[in-house]
């Protein structure tokens, strides 16, 4: 049989979580912007791959390490391509 | 009140004008080569004809009838007589005459072919159509529409063009070009109604318009013309002759004669430096700047007058040091004091003062140099004018006086790579010829005296004096925002001299006091009354009465009690001072200092300091020699063991190496082992002997004494000076370079060992061998080359960093946005802290709590 890696799995890959529209909302008030001023990530990008139900216009959470505040929220909004 | 438009630029088209666009443009045809009549007045139809615009004051444009300066000029033109190629189309022409028949004008692919690329055109890149195209086109024999036979195309530069040898005329090929049809040319990359191919043959030429073609009145009262002027005379005159000639029938090789000659007039005017066209040349044989030269190059309109500017009001000389000077003041020479100038407007308040300058005039110091009326006339000052301007000065007047001690200025130093490259300085006018510069402020600047030249310039109005004196002055800038530390700071006979007074220094009262007064301090009040005075209490005198402090100095790694400095307060009861208490980017006093009582305060302690350092090194009669690392005999042999031992460790693993029992490290060949091993032994024992002779030399040691205060030099310098200079390295590793497995003839072939591969035993004071001085020379000339080649390689990374990141800022919400808001980083640095207030980076927890019990 077959093993299907699973991405998300990987060490290296930071966590990637959609954010329903509840939280957009609330993102887009608190910093007071439209998607469009978010940095972006591409649809396609393999660290999606696995996340169900992506289109372009929605934001992904990205949990990153940082070497000043140890875990740190960053937010990309999903862009066709 | 200046009226500002705002204006988007949504979009910028570029296109060739066609011949018809040229006739509609120009306001004049110009027919004739004559500029002036017999009564001096520019001829009509003539280069000079006043529709095209007027340089002379008197006269008004004819087009616009407006005055000289109002008028920007209008474009005129002439009919050629014949086409004439453009220059710097003379490829696309090519091209074109290369992928179309000679016939029937089609592009030279088969019908089918074509219908398929005319599809794709809406979809991928006209560019790449264009392209594939073209390599279709190459190696066609004949034409798939006419069948008519496909002839070699050459290109004899830069304009003349040969078909199966025989020459073809522009008015030939334009004929060509015309019968292209505009979905061909949309094929081959063109957009027809911004440039068809044959509109890059000229049949009209405009003409510019005179304003930018000035001519000059020289003294003699003669004319002189622009070049411009020069060479567009060329062109009308050949371009009427030929005229003449045409219609007298005159012989066709005559007329191509004439027809190349205005071809090579026209080429020259748009580029004079064309290869293999001989630059046309003034009659004194200096070739003509015609349009392409007034662009081009340095000293073309873009680097020399766009990019590059020339600012009034500034001097640039020499930097020399001078530690009397204060850190905020910058020594300026007497004639630069007398040639720049600031202004002071007059009132009834200042005009008796005012006058006393205008009296003294540019001559006498100090002076002023010019008086400006109320509206705007400027006035020298001479012996001629004194009396009349004196006469007439009232308030409202302003005088543009020399500079004198206390005005304010910008002081400069390139590279301008930060904030502190450009500081406000006080001026202190002093005789000699170079700009006088407290030591201190080397660092921002990072200037030394090795012939550095340093800029400074004068702000010209109140607004300008206060934003330099309250934002820019040197005191605004001691901490750098960089990382918060401070970048002004005691830096090396400060420190040494601090070092040695708080470390063991002892005075008489009287002698404390007359210390005290040398360096300008006369404040006693808390001095303490007994006899004898350390030097820990003097140095306490200079700090505020109320400063509390805990520092760390360079002995806390290895002695945490010696290594407190305690400042109890404004007394500082124990602690040796040294570089990190008072050093650059580690001086914790002086920043602590900055925030308890501000820049003005901490500007001059630092200076105070900084002189008491230098005034005691000057009575102690510091200096430094070779003696400094003489040994004992005892520690003579004993480096020497040290060394020894540490070779003979060397053989044994280059022994063990090849008998196989060398034990590799993990992720590492045998061989790099080996090399690890070696590196590590040398290494440490020249580390040894630097210890050693420390340890082993009298404190009083000068040189000792600048190794642990840290004001210069370290424990390697003295094992290179006393013991030995140690591996010499290329990339990282031993010296392996070399013909035939040896780096130098005399060593064995495949040696292993440390001599062969650059290890330096002898020490400076001995002197290398001839072959250590080879290893050594070769790493020094290394080094010397990768500087050389990595300052301009960093220099220009860093510009494009600053460039790219220039208009990021801190929003309210914390979040980090670009120009045009779009969020970069969620939160400023991820964690929120302003490094420009922070210590290194980071916020000092402990401290806080300390200074909050304290209260
Ligand atoms: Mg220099
Ligand atoms: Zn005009
Ligand atoms: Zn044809």
């Amino acid at each position: 049989m077959k093993k299907q890696i699973q991405i998300q799995d990987h060490v290296l890959l930071l966590k990637h979580k959609k954010l329903d529209d509840k939280a957009l909302e609330g993102l887009l008030n608190k910093y007071n912007i439209s998607p469009k001023q978010l940095p972006k990530v591409y649809k396609k990008d393999p660290a999606l791959r696995e996340i169900e139900d992506v289109k372009a216009g929605d934001i992904i959470e990205i949990e990153r390490d940082s070497p000043t505040a140890n875990k740190t929220k960053f937010y990309r909004v999903v862009v066709d391509g | 009140m200046q009226e500002y438009i705002y204006k988007k630029v949504n979009s910028i088209k570029f296109s060739f004008f066609s011949p018809e666009d040229i006739r509609k443009m120009a306001v004049a045809k110009i027919v004739t080569p004559e500029l002036y009549d017999k009564e001096g007045y520019p001829v009509d139809g003539g280069l000079m004809d006043i529709r095209l615009g007027v340089i002379d004051p008197g006269l008004r444009c004819k087009t616009c009838g407006s005055k000289l300066k109002e008028c920007m000029g209008h474009f005129g033109f002439v009919e050629l007589a014949r086409p004439v190629i453009y220059l710097k189309g003379a490829n696309v022409i090519y091209d074109m005459l290369k992928s179309t028949c000679r016939e029937c004008s089609k592009i030279l692919i088969d019908e089918n072919t074509r219908q398929k690329y005319v599809e794709k055109l809406g979809n991928s890149s006209r560019k790449a159509i264009a392209a594939m195209i073209k390599e279709k086109t190459k190696n066609v024999k004949k034409c798939p529409h006419c069948d008519a036979k496909k002839y070699s195309v050459k290109l004899e530069k830069p304009t003349i063009y040969f078909e199966n040898d025989k020459r073809i005329f522009p008015i030939e090929i334009r004929a060509r070009l015309e019968k292209v049809s505009n979905e061909d040319l949309r094929l081959l990359g063109y957009t027809p109604e911004a440039a068809r191919p044959e509109w890059i043959i000229l049949t009209n030429m405009l003409i510019p318009p005179v304003t930018i073609r000035p001519s000059i009145t020289l003294e003699s009262g003669e004319r002189s013309e622009d070049d411009l002027t020069h060479k567009l005379g060329d062109i009308v005159r050949i371009n009427q002759r030929l005229f003449e000639n045409i219609n007298a029938g005159a012989p066709e090789i005559i007329i191509e004669d004439l027809w190349d000659l205005l071809q090579y007039h026209v080429t020259t005017f748009f580029d004079n430096t064309t290869a293999s066209v001989p630059p046309a040349r003034h009659r004194s044989g200096e070739p003509l700047k015609t349009l392409t030269e007034r662009i081009k190059s340095k000293e073309g309109r873009f680097r020399h007058n766009l990019t590059g500017k020339r600012v009034n009001y500034s001097a640039r000389t020499l930097v020399s040091p001078d530690p009397q000077i204060e850190l905020g003041e910058v020594g300026v020479p007497l004639e630069v004091a007398m040639e720049l100038t600031t202004n002071e407007r007059v009132t009834s308040w200042n005009i008796d003062r005012l006058k006393e300058f205008i009296k003294r005039g540019p001559k006498n110091y100090p002076g002023a140099n010019y008086v400006i009326r109320p509206d705007g006339k400027k006035k020298k000052i001479t012996d001629e004018t004194v009396e009349s301007l004196l006469e007439e000065l009232q308030e409202g007047y302003i005088v543009e006086r020399h500079l004198m001690d206390g005005d304010v200025c910008i002081f400069n130093r390139q590279p301008s790579l930060h904030r502190m490259s450009i500081m406000c300085h006080k001026i202190k006018v002093l005789p000699g010829k170079s700009f006088r510069l407290n030591p201190s402020v080397c660092t921002p600047y990072n200037a030394d005296f090795d012939g550095d030249e340093m800029n400074m310039h004068i702000p010209q109005n109140e607004e300008g004096r206060a934003e330099a004196e309250i934002l820019m002055h040197v005191q605004h800038n001691i901490i750098t925002p960089k990382n918060g530390l401070n970048i002004i700071a005691c830096i090396q006979d400060s420190i040494t001299g601090a070092y040695l007074l708080t470390r063991e220094m002892e005075f008489q009262r009287e002698d404390a006091i007359e210390l005290l007064l040398s360096i300008g301090w006369n404040d006693f009040s808390n001095f303490p009354k007994t006899k004898t005075i350390n030097g820990r209490q003097i140095l306490s005198a200079l700090l505020p009465k109320d400063f509390n402090f805990i520092g760390y100095n360079m002995l806390h790694k290895e002695d945490e009690k010696e290594g407190m400095v305690v400042v109890k307060n404004g007394q500082l009861g124990k602690g040796i001072v040294d570089r990190a208490i008072i050093g650059k980017e580690s001086g914790d006093l002086l920043r602590s200092m900055y925030i308890q009582y501000g820049p003005e305060k901490t500007l001059k302690a630092l200076s105070n300091i900084s002189k008491l350092g230098i005034k005691i090194v000057t009575n102690y009669g510091f200096t430094t020699g070779l003696v400094d690392t003489d040994v004992d005999e005892k520690i003579f042999i004993e480096i020497n063991k040290l060394m020894d031992e540490a070779l003979k460790k060397v053989d044994e693993f280059i022994e063990e190496y090849k008998s196989g029992k060398l034990e590799a490290y993990p992720s590492k060949t045998l061989r790099a082992t080996l090399e690890l091993k070696i590196l590590e032994v040398l290494n440490k024992a020249r580390n040894r002997v630097g210890k050693l002779v420390a340890e082993n030399s009298s404190k009083d040691n000068p040189t000792i004494i600048m190794a642990s205060s840290g004001a210069r030099g370290n424990e390697l310098n003295l094992a290179q000076i006393a013991g030995s200079v140690g591996q010499q390295a290329l990339r990282g590793e031993r010296i392996n370079r070399g013909y035939d497995g040896r780096a130098l003839p005399i060593f064995r072939k495949n040696d292993l060992g440390a001599a062969p591969h650059g290890f330096v035993r002898n020490g400076f004071k001995q002197g290398l061998a001839p072959y250590e001085f080879f290893f050594h020379a070769m790493t020094g000339r290394d080094s010397l080359m990768d500087t050389a080649l990595r300052t301009p390689k960093s220099g220009y990374l860093y510009r494009r960093l600053a460039n790219a990141l220039q208009d990021l800022r801190v929003e309210y919400d914390k979040t980090v946005r670009a120009a045009s808001n779009e969020i970069v980083q969620f939160c400023y640095g991820e964690d929120d802290i302003d490094i420009s207030k922070s210590e290194a980076g980071s916020i000092n927890v402990k401290k806080i709590i300390r200074e909050a019990i304290n209260k």
